[in-house]
C-alpha cells in the first residue's frame, strides 16, 4: 500500500502555442489538506482537469493507492473517488437541493415492478444525511435558488463527497465567502480530514493556505517547483517560489507625471441594490489608478456601469468639468472613454472574425469615404501600425483572432480602443490569462499611455501588479469604495485592510 | 508547374471544405451525360430563373443567420407579397377580380409590397431587439400571423388574370428560349448580389453585422448599435421577400396562399450549404449563391432522374441535415 492516495507523475499537456503543463507532479496523502499554488496560468487548473479526466494528458501517469490507472472522463474520476468543487458553481437554482446533489445519478426504483422511476423518497433521505455531514440543516426539498452562495457551496461539497470520496478538489473555495462563512468551510474541511479524505486546496490567499493546509505544492509556468510542509513556510518564500524572480523587475520603470484631475465620478449607484453604491473617485491626467478588491467587491460592475454596459440609478460622471450622459457603451466611446473588458472571450474578441475586423470595429466611422464606403486601405494601415507598435504576433490582418495567443488577442483589443484615441482608459484585468512575456509588454504599453497623458483606471486582482503599476490605488469592498492608498505606500496588508472592510 | 500544384491544392481544399457542393456537381455532370436535354439552353434558363428568385430570399435570410438569428417567416412573407401583388395586378376586365380598385401599374404594386415587407421585417426586428424574444420564436409567430393575413387578404381564393405586361416582363429574356438566352430574372439576381456584396464588405453596416454574429456583447461594448443594426437586417430581409414574392407571382402567372410554403427552410438550407455558419459571424454572398444554385440543381437533377416528386422532400431533407452536420464538424475539429 502506498503512502499516497493519489499520485500524478510527469504530467505534460500542450495547447496550440502554449505548454500548459511541463512535467508537473502532485502527491496526495490521505487525511491531509494539500495546497496547490501558483500564479494565474501556472497550470493549476489544467493539472486538476487532467486529474479529473476533462483533459487528456499528453504525457504522464496517474497512480491511485500506488497502482497505475487512467482517468478518461469526469464520471470515471467520480467512480475512483475523485470529486471537484469548481470555482464557478454551476447549480440549477430552479430545482431542489436533492435533485442538484443527485443530478445524473438519481436513485431508481421500479414502479409496478417494471417501470424505472426516480426514487424520490430515498433521494431526499440520502440528501438529508449528506447535508448533516456538511453541517447544514436544510430541507432537502428546498429550491437551491433560495440559498446563499456559501450555502450553495456547502451543497456542492455535500454533492462532491456523496460517493466514496477519497480526493476532493476545492478550486478557490473562499473567493466569494465572508469571514464567517470561511470559518464554516474550514470546519467542514476538518471533518473531512478526519474521514481520511485528501483535499486539494487551490487558493491565492496566503493566510488561509498557511492555516488550513498540511503540505504546499508550488507550480510556475506549468512546471513543478516543489512540495513543502506548510509549517516550514512563510509568505515571502511562497511568493518568491511562485514568481521565480525578484518582484522589482516585473514592471517597467514609469515616468508618467499625474496632472490635474480630469475624470470625476460622484455618488455613483447601481440599479441593483447588491451592486456598487455611492462610489466617488477621480482620476488625474496621466495617472494610473489601480482598483483593488476581493471577488464580489463589484469593481467590474462599477466600471461597466460607468461605461454604460450596466445601468445606474444615480450619480454623475464628469470629464474636465463637463457632465457626461452615458446610457450605453456608444455614449461613453463618443465622449472619449474606452474600456477593455475583463472577459476577453465573452465581451472582447469576435473569434471568427479577422484581426483587422476586430481592431477596427470600434472606430469604423474614421475610415469611411463619401459617407458610406469603407476605406480598406486605411484599415490595413491601422492594423499594420498596431502590429508594429505593440509587437502583435499575427501572420496577417486577415488571420482569425481566435488563432492568436491570449496576449496577442489582448494587444489587438487594446489597439481597438487606441484607434479611437480615448482620453480615459478603463482596463479590467488587462493581463489575466496572459503569459509572463506578454504581460511585461502590456505593462509597457500602459505606462506609455499614461506618459502620453491618458487617464488610466486599471482593475487587477494581482496585488503585485497593482502595487507595481499604480500611482494610486482605490480599494473597494462589497460595492463601496473603502479607501485610497498612494502607490508608493501600498502593500498587501493595507490593501487587504480596506478590501475586507465589510459593513 | 508550381502553379499547377497550387491549383491542385486549392481544388483539394475546396473539395474538403464543400463536400456537398462537389458531390452534387459530380452527380449533375453524370446525369447530364446520361440523360438527353439536361445540358440544354432551356434547362439552363430554367435553372437561372429558379435560382434568381430563391437567391433573393436567401440573401434576405443570410443577414439573420450571420447574426445568429433566423427568419422562419420568410416563406409566408413571400407568399403574402405574391398574393398582394397578384390581387393588385389583376387585369381590370378580369371576371374573377378580387378588388374594385382601378388597374394599378405593376411598379407601383412593387412599391406597395416592398412597404408591406419592410413593415413586417421591422416588426420582426422590433420584437427581437426590444422585446428580446429569440428570433426562432419571434419569426415562428410572425410566420403564422403573415399566413393569416394572406388568408384574410385572398379569402383563400387562387388569383389569376394578371396584366400581360407584368408576366411578359418577368418571364422575359434576352435571346430565344431554344438557343442561348439570359432571363431578365438573372439580371435582378446579379444586381441584388452586387448590392449585398457591397453592403457586407464595403460598408460599416456589414462589419457591424459580422461583429454581432461573432460576439454580440463584444459588438455592443465596442459601440456598435446592435439594436439598429438588427432592425435593419430584418427589415431588409422583409423587403427581399417582398421583391421575391412580386417576381414569383409574375413568374408563375398566378398566386395562391400556398405560395412560398417552406421557402424559408430551403433558403436557410441553401445558406448553410453555401458556408453561412449556424454559429454566427460567417457567411459570404458568393457562398449563398453557390448554396442556392446547388439546391436548385439538386431539384432539377431529381426531376431528370424521374424520381417521384414525393421523394424529393426526403432527399432535400437529407441534404440539409448532412450539410449542417458537416458544417458543424468543421468547427468542432478546430477545438
Amino acid at each position: 500500500m502506498s503512502e499516497f492516495v493519489l499520485e500524478m507523475r510527469d504530467v505534460s499537456k500542450s495547447f496550440p502555442g502554449v505548454k500548459a503543463l511541463d512535467h508537473a507532479q502532485l502527491k496526495l496523502r490521505p487525511g491531509t489538506v494539500h495546497a496547490l499554488m501558483g500564479e494565474n496560468g501556472a497550470g493549476k487548473s489544467t493539472l486538476m482537469k487532467c486529474m479529473f479526466g476533462i483533459y487528456s494528458m499528453d504525457e504522464g501517469e496517474i497512480y491511485i493507492d500506488g497502482e497505475k490507472t487512467s482517468i478518461n472522463d469526469p464520471l470515471e474520476a467520480w467512480d475512483k473517488g475523485i470529486s471537484m468543487v469548481h470555482q464557478e458553481l454551476q447549480p440549477i437554482p430552479a430545482r431542489t437541493i436533492g435533485e442538484n446533489i443527485f443530478l445524473g445519478r438519481y436513485p431508481m426504483k421500479k414502479a409496478l415492478g417494471f417501470i424505472p422511476v426516480v426514487d424520490h423518497e430515498k433521494m431526499y433521505e440520502e440528501t438529508g444525511k449528506l447535508l448533516k455531514r456538511v453541517r447544514m440543516d436544510f430541507d432537502p426539498k428546498a429550491k437551491l435558488g433560495t440559498l446563499t452562495v456559501s450555502q450553495m457551496q456547502s451543497v456542492e461539497i455535500a454533492k462532491a463527497v456523496a460517493g466514496n470520496c477519497r480526493v476532493l478538489i476545492l478550486d478557490e473555495p473562499t473567493s466569494s465567502l465572508t469571514q464567517n462563512e470561511v470559518e464554516a468551510l474550514f470546519r467542514i474541511i476538518e471533518d473531512l480530514k478526519k474521514e481520511n479524505v485528501a483535499i486539494v486546496y487551490i487558493s491565492h490567499k496566503m493566510d488561509e493556505i498557511l492555516r488550513i493546509s498540511d503540505e504546499v505544492t508550488i507550480m510556475r509556468d506549468g512546471q513543478y517547483i516543489g512540495t513543502w510542509d506548510s509549517k516550514d513556510l512563510t509568505t515571502d518564500f511562497i511568493i518568491t517560489k511562485m514568481v521565480g524572480r525578484e518582484l522589482s523587475n516585473l514592471y517597467p520603470k514609469r515616468d508618467n507625471v499625474p496632472g490635474d484631475v480630469v475624470f470625476e465620478v460622484e455618488d455613483f449607484t447601481s440599479i441593483n441594490p447588491r451592486s456598487f453604491r455611492h462610489a466617488s473617485f477621480n482620476v488625474r491626467k496621466g495617472e494610473i489608478l489601480g482598483v483593488a478588491g476581493l471577488v464580489g467587491a463589484q469593481r467590474t460592475e462599477l466600471m461597466e456601469g460607468l461605461f454604460g454596459i450596466r445601468s445606474h440609478v444615480s450619480g454623475t460622471i464628469r470629464y474636465r468639468g463637463k457632465e457626461l450622459k452615458i446610457n450605453r457603451p456608444k455614449d461613453a466611446i463618443d465622449q472619449g472613454i474606452a474600456m477593455l473588458t475583463e472577459d476577453r472571450r465573452g465581451s472582447g474578441i469576435m473569434g471568427v472574425l479577422s484581426v483587422a475586423d476586430n481592431i477596427s470595429i470600434a472606430s469604423l466611422n474614421k475610415y469611411v469615404d463619401h459617407g458610406f464606403i469603407l476605406n480598406t486601405k486605411k484599415i490595413a494601415e491601422l492594423v499594420e501600425e498596431n502590429r508594429r507598435k505593440m509587437n502583435i504576433k499575427t501572420p496577417s490582418g486577415k488571420t482569425l483572432i481566435q488563432s492568436l495567443s491570449g496576449g496577442n488577442q489582448q494587444k489587438v483589443l487594446i489597439g481597438r480602443w487606441l484607434a479611437n484615441d480615448p482620453e480615459v482608459l478603463i482596463l479590467d484585468e488587462p493581463t489575466r490569462g496572459i503569459d509572463v512575456g506578454a504581460k511585461y509588454e502590456i505593462y509597457c504599453i500602459i505606462a506609455d499611455l499614461a506618459k502620453q497623458g491618458k487617464s488610466i483606471i486599471m482593475i487587477s486582482s494581482e496585488m503585485g501588479e497593482l502595487i507595481g503599476m499604480s500611482d494610486r490605488i482605490m480599494v473597494m469592498c462589497d460595492g463601496r469604495v473603502t479607501g485610497f492608498i498612494d502607490g508608493k505606500d501600498a502593500n498587501q496588508e493595507n490593501i487587504m485592510a480596506f478590501a475586507t472592510q465589510f459593513e | 508547374m508550381n502553379n499547377n500544384e497550387n491549383f491542385g491544392k486549392k481544388v483539394l481544399k475546396y473539395v474538403k471544405a464543400n463536400p456537398i457542393v462537389v458531390m452534387l456537381v459530380i452527380v449533375a455532370i453524370i446525369v447530364g451525360i446520361t440523360k438527353d436535354n439536361f445540358f440544354s439552353w432551356k434547362n439552363f434558363g430554367n435553372l437561372m430563373s429558379n435560382t434568381a428568385v430563391r437567391f433573393l430570399i436567401a440573401l434576405g435570410v443570410s443577414g439573420c443567420l450571420i447574426t445568429k438569428g433566423t427568419d422562419l417567416s420568410a416563406g409566408r412573407q413571400v407568399g403574402l407579397a405574391a398574393c398582394i401583388a397578384g390581387i393588385l395586378i389583376q387585369r381590370g376586365d378580369y371576371s374573377g377580380r378580387l378588388t374594385s380598385l382601378p388597374e394599378l401599374n405593376m411598379f407601383i404594386v412593387l412599391l406597395i409590397v416592398i412597404v408591406v415587407g419592410a413593415v413586417l421585417g421591422l416588426l420582426n426586428g422590433t420584437i427581437i431587439t426590444l422585446l428580446k424574444v429569440p428570433p426562432f420564436i419571434t419569426t415562428l409567430g410572425t410566420q403564422t400571423i403573415v399566413y393569416g393575413l394572406c388568408l384574410v387578404a385572398t379569402d383563400a381564393q387562387p388569383i389569376g388574370g394578371f396584366q400581360k405586361a407584368y408576366t411578359d416582363l418577368i418571364n422575359g429574356r434576352i435571346g430565344n428560349t431554344n438557343g442561348f438566352h439570359l432571363p431578365y430574372l438573372l439580371f435582378v439576381a446579379v444586381i441584388a448580389g452586387f448590392i449585398f456584396w457591397f453592403l457586407y464588405n464595403k460598408m460599416r453596416h456589414g462589419k457591424y453585422m459580422y461583429a454581432i454574429g461573432g460576439n454580440e456583447i463584444a459588438a455592443e461594448v465596442s459601440g456598435v448599435n446592435t439594436t439598429k443594426t438588427l432592425m435593419l437586417i430584418y427589415t431588409r430581409a422583409g423587403i427581399m421577400y417582398a421583391i421575391a414574392g412580386w417576381l414569383l407571382a409574375g413568374k408563375s402567372g398566378g398566386a395562391s396562399t400556398s405560395m412560398g410554403l417552406g421557402y424559408e427552410l430551403e433558403a436557410i438550407a441553401a445558406c448553410t450549404i453555401g458556408g453561412v455558419s449556424t454559429t454566427g459571424g460567417i457567411g459570404t454572398v458568393g457562398g449563398v449563391l453557390v448554396g442556392v444554385l446547388v439546391f436548385e440543381l439538386l431539384k432539377i437533377v431529381l426531376q431528370f432522374l424521374g424520381v417521384n416528386p414525393y421523394y424529393n422532400y426526403i432527399v432535400q431533407g437529407v441534404v440539409i441535415v448532412v450539410a449542417v452536420a458537416l458544417d458543424v464538424r468543421k468547427y468542432l475539429a478546430k477545438k
